[in-house]
């Protein structure tokens, strides 16, 4: 994955671009918005990390010139201000996930792996599998190796995120914004207990398990090793 | 201070100027008034005695054409009586006195009449008199006119009186502009002596208020009002300050303690790793506490309100409910609703909820060992609002504490070991304002019953 990060503060950038890198991703460096917003035009990247304050042209400015300009690709905004109306404002202007600073590496790396993972349309995918458990987004039904699984509406939604992003690490608090649309940071392991209920009826009379903990971020539904 | 310079200060105030105005606008509208009516009463007695001389002059000329001269010599004769106010001279050509009881032929006296001074026989100064000539078609000059003395002292006296009124007039509206804006004066020195001394340190003195209920007690409740607020809001600022550094500083010394300890670790790079995640987790809560810190400042500033949207409370709060749930069930309680349905609410649903998170996580977190391990969750609506009512039977809260608690930071005693950050019922409580709302604490007997009221728009109803 390709991923350009647009940040003036260079101890940051740099810590994005090695940790990147670990991750197995390529990522470019843009110290402005302007030269953001002219490497984002000319070279092809899966997603752009942006700062919301840069010399220059600011964060939302760059964006919504790119937007403008009919580039597509998905937004991660970085941004010091993490209240509701500038969360608001940052998706209005056009980027597609926001995450407030100071944050966790593993839930940068998490949305900016579920935000690439966007680029296919989402309305196209009728069926989603994962070793024997199939989901059938037609019918909203459930099944490991053809048993029928019964899930309330809540875990089937849960359930529906997880594959829809399988292989990848979603974060617990991924899992409010997108299948209880809360944007805030729980206290509590509410949604750990959740995900265990979840793998209790999916996981629970099969010998291999295939939802995961991803200790220090979050977990991930996969047929294979973490 | 001396005299000159009260009247100085006096006459530059507002309320002075704004008296020397309407006496001013007063003063002119009166002498426009007085003067006109001066100089219609004039003009009514002169048109009089010119109409009285008119039909004298017609007499005495039907009586010359009569009788000739001689008659009309006789006819003046007769009027002419001494000390009456009828005027009259008669002469001939060569400007000889034929008859009259005036001396001479007013020399001011014009071909049209008009007015004129002279002596009469029986007064000291000169009286004024009107005259008119009379045409008689013979070589004989005669004027008849009247004394007309009386009607000029009345009107001196009118004259006189009435700048005599004026003077008294202008001289009381702006003795009364003086004092009024004396009395106007020492009211806002009052509130000036009083704003100084808060302003040089004293939050806790106030402006007196004289009872009245006049602008100045409205204008010094507001200050009062305000002041309040201030002190408030100084005090709250402090209460946090104070609190903040206590409650950081504990997880910022244990932080550096998880890294100290980590780096004495003979094990090296095992107990590093160790380390760093323990440090890491450290500084998230601090950056946790932080979070709601700022939230709640901000939401007390009131900056949020512009993203409010219409939702369903009744499934907000279901939502919650079932989201945490599972963590109740899982401590072995069980959480009971009721929940009206199909209310309407415009509000900030993402603060709105998190301030049902907290409610409920509170709840959960306080009454696990409860004897009736229930946690009712009610959302009532009415046509003014919404309320929405968490309760447990945990151990309650003290009647006297249960202000304090709604307060940043303020964690009693019993709780401090439970994790949080001391911040969730402030965060509630900051949430209803916003709105317009108010939170309430009640007894559960046993336990804590919260209530979060927020207010309807009429679109909501």
């Amino acid at each position: 994955m390709r991923v350009l990060v647009v940040e003036d503060d260079r101890e940051t950038a740099h810590f994005l671009q090695k940790a990147l890198k670990e991750s197995g991703h390529a990522a470019d460096l843009a110290e402005d918005g302007e030269t953001g917003l002219s490497l984002a035009e000319e070279a092809v990247y899966d997603v752009l990390i942006v700062d919301r304050m840069l010399p220059r042209l600011d964060g939302l400015s760059m964006i919504k010139q790119l937007r403008r300009k009919g580039v597509r690709t998905p937004v991660l905004i970085l941004s010091a201000l993490g209240e509701v109306d500038d969360r608001v404002k940052g998706l209005r202007a056009g980027g597609d996930d926001y995450l407030t600073k100071p944050y966790a590496y593993s839930e940068l790396l998490a949305r900016v792996e579920a935000l690439a993972r966007r680029a296919v349309p989402e309305e196209q995918e009728t069926r989603y599998a994962v070793g024997g458990l199939v989901l059938d987004r037609l019918s909203h039904r459930v099944t490991r190796d053809g048993e029928p699984i019964q899930l309330q509406p809540r875990e089937y939604r849960l359930l529906e995120y997880l594959m829809k992003h399988a292989g990848q690490v979603v974060t617990r608090t991924m899992l409010l914004e997108h299948v209880w649309d809360y944007h805030f940071d729980p206290q509590t392991n509410v949604i750990d207990v959740h995900v265990s209920r979840l793998r209790a009826k999916i996981d629970k009379n099969f010998e291999k398990p295939l939802l995961h903990t991803v200790r220090g971020a979050g977990y991930t539904i996969r047929d294979g090793p973490v | 201070m001396d005299l000159s310079s009260v009247i100085r200060r006096a006459v530059s105030t507002s309320a002075f100027r704004a008296a020397a105005v309407a006496v001013a606008a007063y003063l002119v509208c009166a002498g426009l008034v007085v003067g006109l009516l001066l100089w219609q009463t004039n003009r009514i007695l002169t048109d009089q005695v010119l109409a009285t001389l008119g039909a004298e002059a017609e007499l005495l000329r039907a009586e010359a054409q009569r009788g000739g001269d001689p008659a009309l010599v006789r006819a003046v004769e007769a009027r002419s009586l001494p000390g009456s106010s009828g005027l009259y001279f008669l002469a001939d050509a060569s400007g000889k006195q034929l008859a009259g009881n005036l001396n001479r032929m007013p020399p001011e006296l014009g071909a049209a009449g008009g007015v004129f001074r002279y002596a009469p026989d029986h007064a000291t100064n000169a009286h004024l008199g009107v005259a008119i000539p009379v045409e008689l078609g013979s070589g004989l000059r005669l004027i008849v006119g009247r004394d007309v003395e009386a009607q000029r002292r009345f009107a001196d006296e009118m004259r006189t009186l009435y700048f005599v009124a004026l003077g008294f007039l202008s001289f009381t509206g702006l003795l009364a502009g003086l004092v009024m804006s004396r009395l106007a004066l020492k009211r806002i020195e009052t509130i000036n002596v009083t704003t100084r001394s808060i302003m040089d340190g004293d939050l806790s003195r106030r402006i007196a208020i004289v009872g009245t209920g006049d602008e100045f007690d409205v204008l010094a409740m507001n200050l009062n009002a305000m002041l309040d607020r201030i002190e408030a809001l100084m005090n709250g600022l402090r209460e946090v300050s104070d609190n903040i550094a206590h409650d950081l500083k504990t997880p910022l010394s244990r932080l550096r303690i998880s890294a100290e300890s980590a780096l004495m670790d003979p094990r090296g790079a095992e107990a590093y790793r160790e380390g760093l995640e323990h440090t890491i987790d450290k500084a998230d809560e601090l950056i946790k506490t932080f979070n709601a810190l700022l939230l709640v400042a901000r939401l007390e500033a009131g900056v949020l309100e512009e993203n409010a949207e219409q939702f369903d409370p009744g499934r907000l709060v279901r939502d919650f409910a079932e989201l945490y749930e599972p963590v109740a069930e899982e401590r072995g309680m069980t959480l009971a609703l009721d929940v009206a349905e199909g209310a309407r609410l415009t509000a900030n649903r993402q603060l709105v909820g998190q301030a049902v998170a907290n409610l409920i996580d509170n709840a959960i977190k306080y009454s696990a060992k409860a004897k009736e391990p229930v946690i009712a969750i009610a959302l009532h609506s009415d046509d003014e609002g919404v309320e929405i009512a968490v309760a447990d039977h945990g151990p309650g809260i003290a009647a006297a504490d249960r202000e304090r608690v709604l307060k940043r930071f303020v964690r009693l005693e019993k709780s401090r070991t439970e994790p949080g950050t001391g911040l969730g019922l402030s965060l509630v409580q900051a949430v209803a304002r916003l709105h317009g709302g108010a939170v309430r604490l009640e007894d559960n007997a046993p336990g804590l019953r919260v209530i979060v009221r927020i207010p309807k728009r009429p679109a909501d109803r």
